[in-house]
């Protein structure tokens, strides 16, 4: 069976990594390549990397450091951030990248996932949904697009079972009322699209500490975590994590 | 020298860089040339079979005839879905006939693409998984897998409710359905012993 993976994320700005709270304020967190590096060394079982500045501009930039990454990096990752088109993907790919993640892309033309999946295998397509919390419907989460800053009519749980459909092959589900927080995964979110899709889901905002990993994959029934501020800033390394999990029953890859 | 086969498709450079790594001479190319000069051949892949097979186009000749001339070849991931008679990804599509059996989805009944790290069982007498031991873990990425009825292909399988089998060995044909690339150091290990095996057959890798 398979193991339960842990996944840093690395949020790119200006070629640098950032790391904020709820998507704002911002702070460094060092070299994308050598944090890369880093991870794949000590045992991470992937690594994500979002554009969140997506220009034009930057997208020609994360090219470059896509390559930069891919000379270091024995372990898959995942791009994403600002792909639009199923030729963007192939240039990421071709970079190094193993997968891409689309979002606002996605909800625009949700096509592109059916056109990416055919093209390159559902394995590589990932769909990211910024998930916030719905105001006038409770237990509900609203789809947020262009890098969290748009709320769209579009319900995260329904937009999931789509995505799956259209053929995303994993989804990046991001809370982004937990993200930053470091005060746990939102699992009553995590449940409801785990529970509702087939194919893997990683939670993604929250994480704080080494039990939030586990209460993520025991009830939020998440397949992987995703985490940037306790690992970037020293808090635990991916080694503790997979020690901690371990201990408590769920199968890593030690 | 090995040869990766640029198709124009998917991840080739990452599978370079991991040779490159592990001190190998290594070429992306599809060219009969270039071809005819290596020592040993890898089909890798990242794509949908019928996308992947199309792409291949003329170069699938030039494979098959190396091969038939006794070259070592490992396919990776979609490369080695290729060398299998058929795969019903989006259409039933024809493969390399290399290996028999045909490729087909995964039963459902499990969280579908089989993504991640699982246990492999490493049989002794395959030549991939010399000095690793009984077994290990290696990362997987695919929706469809490789039902293999080759009487002579030897395979190693890992368990996904079911064996599913992860690699396959026949006379000078090697295939891994997970990516030895992005394995970590088991999978630089077989990377490194696909490169000695093409090195007994002719010259350095």
């Amino acid at each position: 069976m398979l193991t339960k993976r842990i996944i840093p994320c690395l949020d790119v700005k200006d070629n640098r990594v950032v790391k904020g709270v709820q998507f704002l304020n911002l702070r460094d967190a060092g070299d994308p390549v050598e944090l890369g590096a880093r991870y794949s060394a000590e045992g991470a079982d992937e690594l994500v990397f979002l554009d969140i500045t997506a220009t034009i501009r930057s997208r020609q930039t994360i090219v470059e450091l896509v390559e930069k990454v891919a000379d270091n990096v024995f372990i898959p990752f995942t791009v994403g951030g600002g792909i639009q088109t199923s030729e963007q993907i192939d240039t990421i790919l071709r970079s190094g990248a193993d997968k891409v993640s689309v979002n606002t892309a996605a909800v625009e033309t949700p096509n592109i996932i059916t056109e990416a999946a055919e093209r390159f295998g559902s394995q590589c397509v990932v769909l990211a949904i910024d998930a916030r919390r719905s105001k006038d419907n409770k237990g509900r989460w609203q789809v947020c697009v262009k890098a969290g800053s748009e709320p769209t009519e579009n319900d995260v749980v329904e937009w999931a079972i789509k995505g799956e459909k259209l053929g995303a092959g994993e989804i990046l589900l991001t809370s982004m009322d937990a993200d930053g927080t470091k005060a746990g995964y939102d699992n009553e979110l995590n449940n409801a699209v785990t529970q509702a899709v087939n194919i893997p889901v990683i939670a993604s905002g929250g994480a704080g500490k080494l039990e939030h990993l586990y209460d993520a994959i025991a009830d939020g029934g998440a397949d992987a975590v995703l985490m940037a501020s306790i690992s970037h800033f020293g808090n635990y390394t991916i080694k503790q994590m997979k020690q901690y999990l371990a201990g408590r029953g769920i199968p890593v890859n030690l | 020298m090995i040869v990766i086969i640029d198709y124009r498709v998917g991840n080739v450079r990452s599978v370079r860089n991991a040779f490159r790594h592990i001190g190998c001479d290594v070429e992306l190319s599809n060219k009969s040339a270039t071809i005819d000069k290596a020592s040993g051949l890898v089909l890798p892949g990242v794509a949908a079979f019928g996308y992947a097979v199309n792409a291949l186009g003329p170069a699938a000749e030039l494979v098959q005839k190396a091969v038939s001339a006794g070259k070592p070849l490992l396919g990776i991931c979609v490369g080695y879905q290729m060398l299998f008679d058929s795969s019903s990804e989006h259409g039933l599509h024809k493969g390399l006939g290399l290996v028999s059996g045909d490729v087909v989805p995964i039963p459902p009944g499990r969280t579908i693409p089989h993504m991640g790290w699982n246990l492999v069982k490493l049989p002794d007498d395959m030549d991939l998984f010399k000095g690793l031991p009984g077994e290990k873990r290696f990362y997987f990425a695919h929706s469809f897998y490789s039902d293999v009825t080759d009487s002579e292909a030897k395979v190693a399988y890992t368990d996904y409710g079911f064996d599913l089998p992860a690699s396959v060995q026949k006379a000078n044909i090697y295939g891994v359905q997970f990516h030895p690339e992005k394995s970590g150091k088991s999978g630089l290990k077989v990377l490194q012993n696909f490169a000695e095996i093409c090195e007994k057959g002719k010259g350095r890798c």
